[in-house]
């Protein structure tokens, strides 16, 4: 066993190993950089059989597909639930996701909402983001149970134009995802309700290009050539 | 303008009960998880099962109290496998001495002593108040508090979160040794809708497990058929049916 310190790349995910230098920093007077946040508002909704989702993160995809190959199983929503419930609760609130999480297997359709510290809440219709509240509004006056695929569909497009229209952090257009079983329909664009009104007939053509001063390429492997040595089996 | 301060990290300002009564114990809570001054979930479950016998109260952090009932719910069903039944006197007295050196064979207790351990090792980083309810055929019904900081204390009824400070007074006139099942689900609905009425941050509709020798029974009482106490107003609809609502009839005279 070698007694030589290695040097062991980091495994991924986040590094907080500068947290004490900001923080001394900072307190020498250093102005922290700030940090661009994206307001945004997103809903989920459970009619009938199925629900819909305006905004996921697919951060999981991989682990399911893995939990796939190992149990010869669909995945359940409540798998994805729990993976990303631990990956959140593990960085205790650092990592700024708030997710609805919806989906249809087995067991029916299902709506989750995840918060940033790790709690998940199981809920018919939901909301988060900046605009959540003008959403949630929205939901709280209109749903009821036994919504048809196309009344469903209205209604998140209605909370989500609330967020857009009364939520200074949320804008532009309205995307929708409908999730049945077995199917799932993209609805990008399902809404423009923010079109530009004026545009230049003369197009727009931009001048000043970002220009090349030196290309230098490294190759990062070396090449590497195997050859066969034909030779005598080993011996025990 | 009130900053509703939605970056708050999910928390129960809560009402949670636990009773016994002669037979089994009765669990009771409220159901509002609040972000800040946002109602996040207005019909939450913090009424959550452990095994098929005991169940969990949870207060305080939503995050910490849920992660702590999942690990517990997942060593109390290897616990439940390698015992093969919900555990034998012998073997349940050999883990708690391993886990909290204790001489008290019982099976409630096991799950109040696994909740205390990572509760009190994690005291740190865990904010999160438990009541832990269950019936089993050694000692019948048991309720053990396990407030912040993981200590465990077996008692014949519990009140904890944010709304309990309401309930103190009320339960030392309430209480009573030896209820029936009917009055105890009684008592805690009634006093869980005391502390919804006081406490801000409870709310929403009442939920109630009954745990007994025959199995477990919940029950769920909405917020607008409860009982209406001092100064509380009746609930309406919507503000416009007061409006558009007929003035009252000329006198006759």
């Amino acid at each position: 066993m070698s007694q030589s310190t290695v040097d062991v790349p980091p495994k991924g995910g986040f590094s907080f190993d500068l947290c004490k230098r900001n923080d001394m920093l900072i307190q020498k007077g250093l102005k922290a950089p700030s940090f661009l946040k994206t307001g945004t508002t997103i809903v989920g909704l459970i009619f009938k059989l199925s629900w819909f989702l305006s905004h996921c993160s697919d951060m999981v995809s991989s682990q399911l597909r893995l939990h796939r190959y190992q149990t010869g199983r669909d995945s359940r929503v409540i798998t994805a639930l729990t993976l990303l419930k631990k990956h959140l609760f593990s960085y205790q609130g650092h990592v700024s996701a708030a997710l609805v999480l919806g989906g249809v297997d087995i067991t029916g359709p299902h709506l989750h909402t995840i918060y940033p510290h790790g709690s998940t809440d199981t809920l018919p219709f939901a909301t988060m983001g900046s605009g959540s509240l003008a959403a949630m509004s929205v939901f709280e006056a209109k749903y009821k149970e036994g919504l048809t695929r196309d009344e469903g569909i209205k209604l998140v497009a209605e909370a989500i134009c609330s967020g857009i229209f009364n939520d200074l952090g949320s804008g532009s257009n309205v995307d929708i995802c409908v999730i049945t079983k077995g199917n799932k329909e993209y609805l990008r664009n399902y809404m423009e309700p923010n079109p530009r009104t004026y545009v230049s007939s003369k197009g727009y053509s931009f001048t000043k290009k970002t220009e090349v001063l030196r290309t230098k390429i490294t190759p990062l492997m070396e090449r590497v050539e195997i050859t066969e040595v034909t030779g005598e089996a080993m011996e025990e | 303008m009130m900053d509703l301060n939605l970056d708050a990290p999910h928390s129960m300002g809560t009402t949670i009960i636990g009773v016994t009564y002669n037979g089994g114990v009765v669990l009771g809570a409220d159901s509002r998880t609040s972000t800040g001054m946002y109602v996040a979930n207005r019909a939450s479950d913090k009424i959550t099962q452990l095994t098929s016998n005991v169940y969990v109260c949870r207060s305080g952090s939503a995050a910490d109290s849920q992660v702590v009932s999942d690990y517990v719910r997942y060593f109390l069903h290897q616990h439940t496998i390698h015992l093969g039944q919900p555990a034998t006197v012998k073997v349940s007295a050999n883990l708690i001495r391993m886990l909290a050196y204790n001489n008290k064979p019982a099976t409630v207790k096991v799950s109040a002593n696994l909740i205390r351990m990572l509760a009190y090792n994690n005291k740190n980083m865990l904010q999160t108040g438990l009541i832990v309810g269950g019936w089993d055929k050694y000692e019948g019904g048991k309720i053990y508090g396990i407030p912040l900081g993981g200590t465990v204390v077996e008692q014949p009824f519990a009140i904890g979160g944010s709304g309990s400070s309401y309930l103190y007074g009320f339960f030392d006139q309430a209480w009573k040794e030896n209820m029936t099942k009917e009055e105890a689900e009684q008592l805690v609905v009634k006093a869980v809708s005391l502390a919804i009425a006081r406490d801000g941050a409870s709310g929403g509709v009442v939920r109630t497990v009954i745990i007994n020798s025959e199995g477990v029974t919940r029950n769920f009482y909405p917020g607008d058929k409860l009982q209406l106490w001092h100064e509380e107003l009746e609930p309406q609809n919507s503000l416009l049916d007061i409006l558009n609502a007929a003035g009252p009839e000329p006198m006759a005279i």
